[in-house]
């Protein structure tokens, strides 16, 4: 066996040194105006070699080890153990549910002022997965241009409060419903497609949004973007440090406590987190309404569904539409988190990630989407340091999540719908 | 309960169904059979306007379908079970039927439910298991259940017995007979004919397109020509 496999592990190294060596091995070094190309100094070039050597040792010993791996996480993480009891387990999970959402209403008053802010943008990223887990995992829509949506709630909120003095409240519903409409008139045209086809021209729409919105320089100020997008406020009480607009209060003197930057922080995530709920909660309850079923069922077997007399069109277009309204939601909470918005923040890069999120919690599955998406937000911040290589792990990562867990983080389990108590 | 009058079906530019005249009354078992090719399936289909007739007419329990939607047509009382039987192999069984009465109350939905059990008892058993891990006779049984879950008046059965051991074959022809008691009228496509024919009341050979002969079932059997060509001399 190690015979057999002393051919490929050498290979393995190799390949291992021929893609390290260049990218680590050399660096760059600006003197003045040149640049130079210099080796990297000694220990890069052990390390180099020693990882060479790690990995010819792994795959030499490649059956051994990934049996003993496998040994090892099965018990606990096997898919195919008997299900607790569903009652039981139901239970388990809301109190488990509640425990953490009563934590995460009072962590932000113990915690940096930058925690908090990362934590918002976590539930952005939990609203935009949640939200686009209906269109990729329910109804299985390979959707890229997902962005675009969001883009769409971002910018109907900032337009709407530099052009006619919009509010948070008044735009947030107004965001999400726009985004809807786009994803209705987006699904139209796409309704025929799939597969690759509709990743394609889904993604076409995305650039399209960002290109409008990139040259429109008039009504958006283009590639300068929008600035001063006013912050959420609390029944007519305002954050800052003073009232700027008039009628209002400011928040800290109604209270009659000291001003701090920090309430709006803690208020911005707060909201976050009542909309990431409830996009949850809603999302939760259409999966398990008809319309969730026939999500699913279009996605198991065109052909079954429609010859159970359900509407291709119907079903496709609620997908679409309802997952582009949450991701109205999200833009409009994230227009208002940066007080400033710009084509930049709406690459495909946002769709991708937010689409590896999905990939990495499991398709349809909403506990594995929030987990991937406080997982795939946080870590590269953790990783700061390594922040040049932060693709690359992210790379690597998505690659050992594919070989070791295809189905994702946690696999969508199936419901049992409640008519079966009734008996 | 449903006519076809001189169907004319197209794919694109190719005519598959050359003026096809079909009908199936009320409380009968009509089968359909033919070879490979002959405009079998694409006979089901265009009962289910996918793709819709050229010219002719199509007639539902009185109403010209011909121009429906098939998700319309679904819904008006008709069931089909698809060829190669599609079940949503992801989804439970029990979900599977639940699918299959979409359009009806809870109650309706449960009592439906507890019928098909009745009638496989199999399926029962596999409640929530994936239907994609069952047998080929389970997934064959659930795609009848499934569409039995509408309350149909009339029933479509595509091949029903492709792919399944002999035994499983008798069990489903069983069920078919069963149909007929609770008074639904059963379409059948068969390439099975022997079978097929022995319980049809009537039954009609479709060749290349063109309905060549319509008789009893039982005259079809004894006929020398179809003895010839479909049930081995």
């Amino acid at each position: 066996m190690i015979a057999n496999n002393l051919k490929h592990a050498l290979f393995c190294a190799v390949i291992t040194l021929v893609i390290s060596y260049p990218i680590l091995g050399f660096n760059l070094v600006a003197r003045g105006v040149d640049i130079t190309l210099t080796g990297a100094d000694a220990t890069t070039l052990v390390m180099v070699a020693l990882a060479a050597l790690i990995v010819f040792g792994f795959q030499l010993f490649r059956d051994r080890i990934v049996g003993t791996i496998t040994d090892i996480t099965r018990p606990g993480f096997g898919t195919h153990k008997e299900p607790m009891e569903e009652n039981r387990r139901a239970r388990i999970e809301s109190w488990v549910l509640t425990g953490i959402l009563v934590l995460a209403l009072f962590w932000p008053f113990f915690v940096s002022r930058g925690s908090v802010d990362l934590a918002t943008l976590v539930l952005i990223y939990i609203m935009l997965a949640l939200g686009l887990n209906v269109v990729v995992g329910l109804a299985g829509l390979l959707d890229l241009g997902y962005v675009a949506f969001y883009a769409v709630g971002a910018y109907t909120f900032a337009l709407l409060s530099e052009y006619l003095g919009v509010s948070f409240w008044m735009a947030l519903p107004i965001g999400a419903l726009l985004a809807a409409l786009f994803g209705l008139l987006l699904g139209f045209p796409v309704l025929r497609l799939r597969g690759d086809y509709l990743a394609i021209v889904t993604l076409g729409f995305g650039e399209i949004i960002r290109i409008l919105l990139n040259n429109m320089t008039n009504l958006t100020g283009g590639p300068n973007g929008i600035g001063g997008i006013p912050e959420p406020t609390l029944f007519g009480m305002e954050f800052g440090r003073r009232v700027k607009e008039e009628g209002n209060t400011s928040f800290h003197e109604t209270f009659g406590i000291a001003y701090s930057s920090e309430h709006k922080v803690i208020f911005l995530y707060l909201i976050a987190l009542v909309l990431a709920v409830i996009t949850a909660l809603v999302i939760r309850r259409l999966m398990r309404m008809p319309v969730g079923r026939a999500w699913e069922a279009l996605r198991e077997d065109e052909i079954a569904a429609k010859s159970l007399g359900l509407s291709r069109t119907a079903v496709k277009l609620s997908a679409f539409t309802i997952g582009a309204f949450f991701a109205g939601f999200a833009g409009t909470v994230f227009a208002s988190k940066q007080g400033f918005i710009s084509p930049e923040s709406f690459v495909f890069l946002e769709s991708a990630i937010i689409l590896a999120i999905v990939v990495l919690g499991g398709m349809g599955s909403q506990m594995g989407v929030i987990l991937a998406a406080i997982a795939v937000t946080i870590l590269p911040e953790l990783a700061r340091e390594f922040s040049e290589y932060r693709m690359l792990i992210f790379g690597a990562a998505m690659v050992l999540m594919m070989v070791w867990r295809p189905q994702g983080l946690m696999p969508m389990r199936r419901i049992h719908i409640e008519l079966k108590k009734q008996e | 309960m449903l006519v076809l009058e001189d169907v004319h079906t197209h794919y694109g530019k190719i005519e598959a169904l050359h003026g096809v005249s079909v009908e199936v009354k009320k409380g009968e078992i009509v089968s359909l059979i033919g070879a490979n090719g002959a405009g079998k399936t694409t006979l089901l289909m265009t009962v289910c306007g996918n793709p819709q007739a050229t010219s002719g007419r199509v007639i539902l329990q009185g109403r010209d379908i011909t121009r429906d939607l098939t998700s319309n047509i679904m819904r008006s009382g008709i069931s089909i079970v698809p060829e190669g039987r599609r079940v949503f192999s992801g989804l439970t069984v029990e979900e599977n039927l639940h699918m299959g009465g979409f359009f009806n109350t809870k109650s309706e939905i449960r009592k439906s439910q507890e019928h098909v059990y009745e009638l496989f008892p199999r399926l029962k058993e596999r409640e929530h298991q994936r239907a994609g891990t069952m047998s080929g006779g389970e997934q064959q049984m659930l795609a009848i259940g499934r569409a039995l879950m509408s309350k149909p008046n009339m029933i479509i059965l595509d091949e029903p017995s492709l792919g399944l051991a002999p035994l499983v074959i008798k069990q489903i022809f069983e069920i078919i007979g069963k149909l007929r008691e609770e008074g639904i009228t059963v379409f059948l496509v068969e390439q099975n004919a022997h079978q097929a024919l022995n319980l049809a009341d009537r039954g009609y050979v479709l060749e290349t397109g063109r309905i060549r002969l319509h008789d009893t079932g039982k005259n079809l059997l004894a006929n020398p020509d179809v003895q010839n060509a479909y049930l081995g001399g």
